[in-house]
């Protein structure tokens, strides 16, 4: 039998082991990618087209494509996961079909993105003609990222206190009056989380990309161009052997996106927040 | 003086839960009716009744009659905005929604269109100091409501249901939370308010029915046992019952 105090000590040392060891992998990888790929990244880099495959020049195209093709995803993505939550959080009672149509984002969520690629390519680019395209390619990045939108967002929606709906409700307002001012303002930080969530997924996705939005490294002009993203430009760069040191340089641009993402949507978060409470 | 709301055979059940049983009741305008009687008697859902906020539940079934100012509030036609403006609500606990002072009043009246920015000044200065508030808030109209002692919440959310223009006013306990000091206020601030609406106060304080009633009803496992004014209430109760609970041996 350990003594009550000897046992605390060692489950304190235990976790926080645990977590130094996490700490230490994500900042070695990071360190790790920064320290391989900056030496390569200047304006210059940034703001070049890919000369001869990718091996000189930079990787603005990439970085335009990255763009469109998550705004195309969350433009169509946060009016309907969000609306979904609010349908299932607001206008329907816990029943069969609530739990059917959770069960379905459910396995949405679990499916993995390389389906979701050969299904976005069956249905838009051969089905539909629309051919490898930003078109393509965000309309299935929407169906992989809708079931985070809809799951934070009915998190949050959950989250606002019911008694703020009955005063609403109370003072005269209808209950679409009642979600519009008063449910949505309490829930917009987890909202805004889920949608943060959906531009980090469809930033760093590959395998849907390639199947949908295509490879071509050109700065696109319309919906209806192929393009290529950053996270496709490195795995092309890196699995056929074209640049080492681009392929790095790329995933530095990647990494520091993902984390300037991160810093602004808490500093929304924190501004919502303070307005709102 | 006349009738405002008038309850006829009023039934109401959750599920298969009966928890009004056939309650006949008039309200008289310019009065404070008392409603009074232990926990689960259907005090407030006779209360919410009345603004139909039980209508949000969906497995609660209704029958009977309540007619305000003659008119059936249970009727086809009824827009629940309307209803719901002439018959205003106060919680029984302060529920301040997350914004400023003078947005937690100005958002019925915004709701019903007022946009002025000069007319929506000179209701929250109203309904601030008929709810005995305006002295206390005047200089920080811009804090968040959150931010207020539980007193100064609870006398927020009187003025906020005034802002509406009501007719009638529903209290649920309105001062379950507070302490006596802000108790008295808002005890205060009733009865300056009967003068110009029709006040329902449900409460579990029968010492309060006392002091600021005209008539008390008293309620027990969803039947109205009692009514009558307060002073035959509390002196010469008719029933056994109301008797038993306003001398403190039951509930």
């Amino acid at each position: 039998m350990l003594k009550p105090i000897f046992y605390e000590q060692v489950m304190k040392r235990i976790l926080f082991i645990g977590t130094a060891i996490t700490v230490f992998i994500l900042f070695f990888i990071i360190l790790y990618i920064l320290k391989n790929g900056l030496p390569v990244v200047d304006l210059e880099f940034l703001l070049s087209s890919p000369k001869d495959f990718g091996r000189a020049g930079g990787i603005f195209p990439c970085i335009v494509g990255t763009i469109v093709l998550t705004l195309v995803a969350i433009i169509i993505a946060t009016p309907l996961g969000v609306g979904t939550a609010i349908y299932l959080r607001e206008y329907t009672r816990e029943g069969r079909l609530t739990s059917i149509i959770r069960f379905g984002t459910e396995c949405l969520a679990g499916i993995p993105s390389i389906i979701f690629g050969l299904f976005g390519f069956v249905l838009f680019v051969v089905y539909l003609g629309f051919g490898w395209s930003i078109l393509s390619g965000g309309l299935t990045m929407t169906f992989m990222i809708l079931p985070t939108i809809i799951r934070t967002s009915e998190e949050a929606i959950k989250s606002v206190p019911a008694s703020y709906r009955e005063v609403s409700l109370s003072l005269g307002a209808t209950k679409w009056q009642t979600i519009i001012k008063v449910v949505l303002p309490s829930a917009l930080p987890g909202i805004v989380t889920g949608i943060i969530l959906g531009v980090a997924r469809s930033i760093e996705e590959t395998a849907v990309v390639i199947f949908t939005a295509g490879s071509v490294l050109r700065i696109p002009t319309s919906l209806f161009d192929s393009c290529r993203t950053m996270s496709v430009h490195f795995y092309i760069l890196a699995r056929e052997g074209i640049s080492m040191e681009n392929a790095y340089g790329t995933a530095a641009i990647l990494i520091i996106t993902i984390l300037l993402i991160n810093m602004f949507a808490y500093w929304l978060m924190h501004r919502l927040m303070a307005k709102y409470s | 003086m006349e009738d405002k709301i008038v309850v006829k055979g009023l039934n109401l059940c959750f599920d298969t839960h009966h928890v009004l049983k056939s309650i006949d009741l008039n309200i008289r305008a310019n009065e404070i009716l008392s409603i009074i009687g232990p926990a689960n008697s259907g005090k407030t859902s006779f209360l919410r009744t009345l603004n139909r906020l039980n209508d949000i539940i969906s497995t609660v079934k209704i029958t009977g009659e309540i007619l305000l100012d003659g008119i059936d509030i249970y009727k086809k036609d009824i827009l629940l905005p309307w209803l719901r403006r002439k018959v205003g609500m106060v919680f029984a606990l302060p529920v301040p929604l997350p914004r400023s002072i003078f947005e937690n009043i100005v958002y019925g009246p915004r709701l019903n269109g007022v946009t002025s920015k000069a007319k929506l000044e000179e209701l929250v200065e109203k309904t601030l100091k008929a709810a005995f508030l305006w002295d206390e808030v005047k200089d920080r109209l811009h804090l968040s409501g959150t931010k207020l002692s539980g007193g100064q919440q609870q006398r927020l959310c009187i003025a906020r249901a005034l802002a509406l223009e009501p007719e009638v006013i529903l209290l649920d306990e309105p001062c379950s939370g507070l302490d006596p000091l802000s108790t008295s206020r808002i005890e205060e601030a009733l009865y300056e308010l009967k003068k110009q609406y029709t006040i329902v106060l449900v409460t579990n304080n029968t010492k309060q029915a006392a002091r600021v009633g005209d008539n008390v009803a008293f309620f027990l496992m969803g039947e109205m046992i009692e009514y009558g004014s307060t002073e035959q209430i509390f002196t010469v109760p008719h029933d056994k019952r109301t008797e038993d609970y306003i001398t403190g041996r039951f509930g």
